[in-house]
């Protein structure tokens, strides 16, 4: 009953009329920049975080979990209007979106996309409201050991789950963390990484830099470069009777919108996984488990529903490490939690303890976002589309000047208008060649607490790297994150071993 | 492609020893009784990256990875000057905001981007070119009170400045 009455609290602070106001700005954007092709929920994050300077953290991150929130449920719009997956976690929807959109029934994949993503939003809530606070109870435990212990786990994630090239995601996972390191020496204040004795070094590297460089500009290039071919926009007939038809049709779905939340939700708590795979797994799922899987493909209403299930359960999902350990889900929560630093709060389970206005008022946010997401999703699909059809030369010079405004605002110095610049065309030039960008952005957060958490666990244990398996929970979770890092050789000499026994028949 | 791949791990191996040889400034030893120094944390994770760069090398002469193996270009024609021009509009645009300010660099971007790239009507150019600095401005410099670089133009905002603030 505790939980409920913090809830209950939670509520009183979300529905303040600053709040309400900031959560329904916030998906109304949300919704946009996940329509808009190229952009997604971590562009939308990076680029306007410098913008919630002006309010109170509570109401800055209720804005931005709000753009979070709306982007999973836009990113469908573009999917089933353009064919082109309006953010990387609306992928799968294209799949059965746009021949729905072709056959002309794009208001029932686009009522099945909100609706959908309404449930998957909501069940992981629930799920989170529940599970959040007795994680955070069990992390108040946590030592220094711990912590590192679960960075590298959240590390070992990308390399034993996240399916890119392993050499190129470690080194990812390196230059983020060797960026963080770029200042002063955490414990003994000597400056440290001072390129060329550039003095804009000395205040280190601020995430934002490199995230709004990777997340708005290489974005962008890379839009520039793969969006030259003609878009067309398909016609959508919107009727409240239609509507309301198609909402009937989609009981049917109700269990496929059950399961793509409920695996949504737990994908989404791994760092390397989250929103993306998540949807593609549900769909993958919902085809396998479907009584006729070839009709999926060809415009299934359940190959809509499933994925935008799952992508908005994971993105709810991604912030329950992000709240109760520190650890963020994903790329998105990672710029979230960099953001918390900023806002002058620390991270971690003693946010529940010490922050509980901010903690509840978030999660009751998210409840109202998730409301007035499809209230708004569905009003203002004819403004969507309208939206869709403005030219890319408008919109890529807005977003640039914003990232150029928008890396200048936190520490106002020129210095790192021009890193995020270099960042953002070696990033695109990265990324180009399959270096995986998500790694990267983690770890430059997630840097400096893992630097300071290894040095603390090593002074208090006289420099003993037994530390880390010792204690009762940092050496199981130590174990299994090595086990992950471990996983690429694991699986390769399995295979090996096989081809060697086939050879000796 | 074949080319790039092998450009970037070669830079990226360049920067790694470029980077152990930086965080050497700082003790990289273990100090008893405390454990690693300063710089032993950036050190060995450079060394590490070293290794995985040489690994991506080892790969490429291998010919494991797709972009290793792909006689596709790296950027088509067509790509390249879009994205040369895109990139050098960019680096004028900041380059230009230490001397004629963010609100003299930011109109002559969007009118290149817009007029000339995109080749829309003046009218639209203009009204974009105009209205961004202004929304720029009342937003940064008036509700967040973040001073945005004006380079020789700031004696023209004082006015303003009296006005509003």
């Amino acid at each position: 009953m505790e939980i409920l009455q913090l809830l209950l609290d939670g509520f009183v602070v979300a529905l303040q009329p600053t709040n309400l106001f900031l959560v329904i700005v916030g998906c109304a954007v949300g919704l946009f920049i996940g329509a808009m092709p190229g952009l997604g929920s971590v562009n939308g994050v990076a680029i306007l975080l410098p913008v919630t300077f002006i309010v109170p953290p509570t109401s800055a991150i209720i804005f931005l979990a709000a753009i979070y929130y709306g982007a999973m449920y836009g990113g469908a719009i573009s999917s089933i209007m353009l064919g082109i997956p309006g953010a990387s976690t609306a992928v799968a929807t294209t799949f059965d979106g746009r021949p729905l959109a072709i056959q002309g029934m794009a208001d029932k994949a686009l009522v099945a996309a909100a609706v959908a993503s309404f449930a998957g939003g909501t069940i992981s809530v629930i799920l989170f409201t529940g599970f959040a606070p007795p994680l955070a109870h069990v992390a108040l435990a946590f030592g220094s050991a711990e912590e590192f212990a679960l960075m590298m786990l959240a590390f070992g994630t990308f390399i034993g789950l996240g399916g890119d090239d392993i050499p190129k995601t470690l080194i990812s996972i390196f230059i983020g963390l060797i960026l963080s390191s770029v200042g002063l020496d955490i414990l003994s204040g000597q400056p440290r990484l001072i390129f060329g004795d550039i003095p804009g070094f000395f205040h280190g590297i601020n995430f934002l830099v490199l995230a709004i460089g990777i997340y708005g500009i290489g974005e962008i290039l890379w839009t520039i470069e793969s969006s030259r071919g003609e878009v067309s926009v398909s016609q959508a007939v919107v009727t409240v009777r239609r509507i309301l038809g198609s909402l009937k049709e989609l009981l049917k779905s109700a269990k496929t919108i059950l399961m793509g939340s409920l695996l949504g939700y737990f994908v989404g708590l791994l760092p390397a996984a989250g929103a993306t795979p998540g949807s593609i797994m549900a769909y993958g799922f919902a085809k396998t488990m479907s009584k006729n899987p070839d009709s999926y493909g060809k415009g299934n209403i359940d190959g809509v529903a499933a994925p935008e299930s799952a992508n908005n359960a994971a993105s709810t999902g991604s912030m329950l490490p992000m709240l109760t350990l520190g650890i963020p889900g994903s790329p998105t929560t990672a710029i979230l939690l960099g953001g918390m630093v900023i806002w002058g709060l620390e991270p971690g389970p003693r946010l529940f303890v010490e922050q509980t206005e901010f903690v509840w008022g978030l999660i009751a946010s998210l409840y109202v976002a998730n409301f007035f997401s499809i209230v708004l999703n569905i009003a203002f699909i004819p403004i969507f589309i309208w939206v869709l059809k403005l030219s890319f030369t408008i919109l890529a010079p807005i977003i640039f000047v914003l990232c150029v405004v928008g890396g200048y605002a936190p520490t106002q110095d020129m210095h790192d208008v021009w890193l995020m610049l270099l960042f953002g065309v070696v990033g695109y030039l990265m990324r180009k060649l399959d270096y995986p960008m998500a790694p990267m952005v983690l770890a430059i957060v997630l840097g400096p607490l893992a630097e300071s958490s290894l040095r603390q666990a090593l002074l208090q244990s006289h420099g003993s790297m037994l530390v880390f398996f010792e204690r009762p929970i940092s050496g199981p979770i130590m174990v299994f994150a090595l086990l992950l890092f471990l996983m690429p050789a694991i699986k390769a000499g399995k295979k090996m071993i096989t081809r060697r026994l086939q050879k000796v028949p | 492609m074949r080319r790039a791949e092998l450009l970037m791990a070669i830079a990226l191996a360049i920067f790694s020893v470029y980077l152990m040889w930086k965080s050497a400034e700082l003790p990289i030893g273990w100090i008893p009784d405390e454990g690693p120094g300063g710089g032993a944390f950036p050190f060995w994770l450079s060394a590490a990256m070293l290794v995985c760069s040489v690994w991506v090398i080892v790969r490429w002469f291998r010919q494991i990875t797709p972009q290793s193996r792909s006689s596709e270009p790296f950027f088509d024609s067509r790509a390249q000057a879009m994205i040369l021009l895109v990139v050098g509009a960019l680096t004028l645009m900041v380059g230009s905001i230490h001397f004629i300010g963010v609100y003299g660099a930011v109109p002559l971007f969007f009118v290149f981007y817009m007029r000339f790239l995109g080749q829309h009507s003046w009218a639209k150019t203009l009204t974009i070119a105009i209205a961004a600095p202004v929304v720029t401005f009342f937003f940064f410099e008036i509700l967040l009170h973040i001073t945005l670089p004006k380079g020789y133009t700031e004696p023209l905002f004082y006015p303003l400045y009296d006005i509003f603030m």
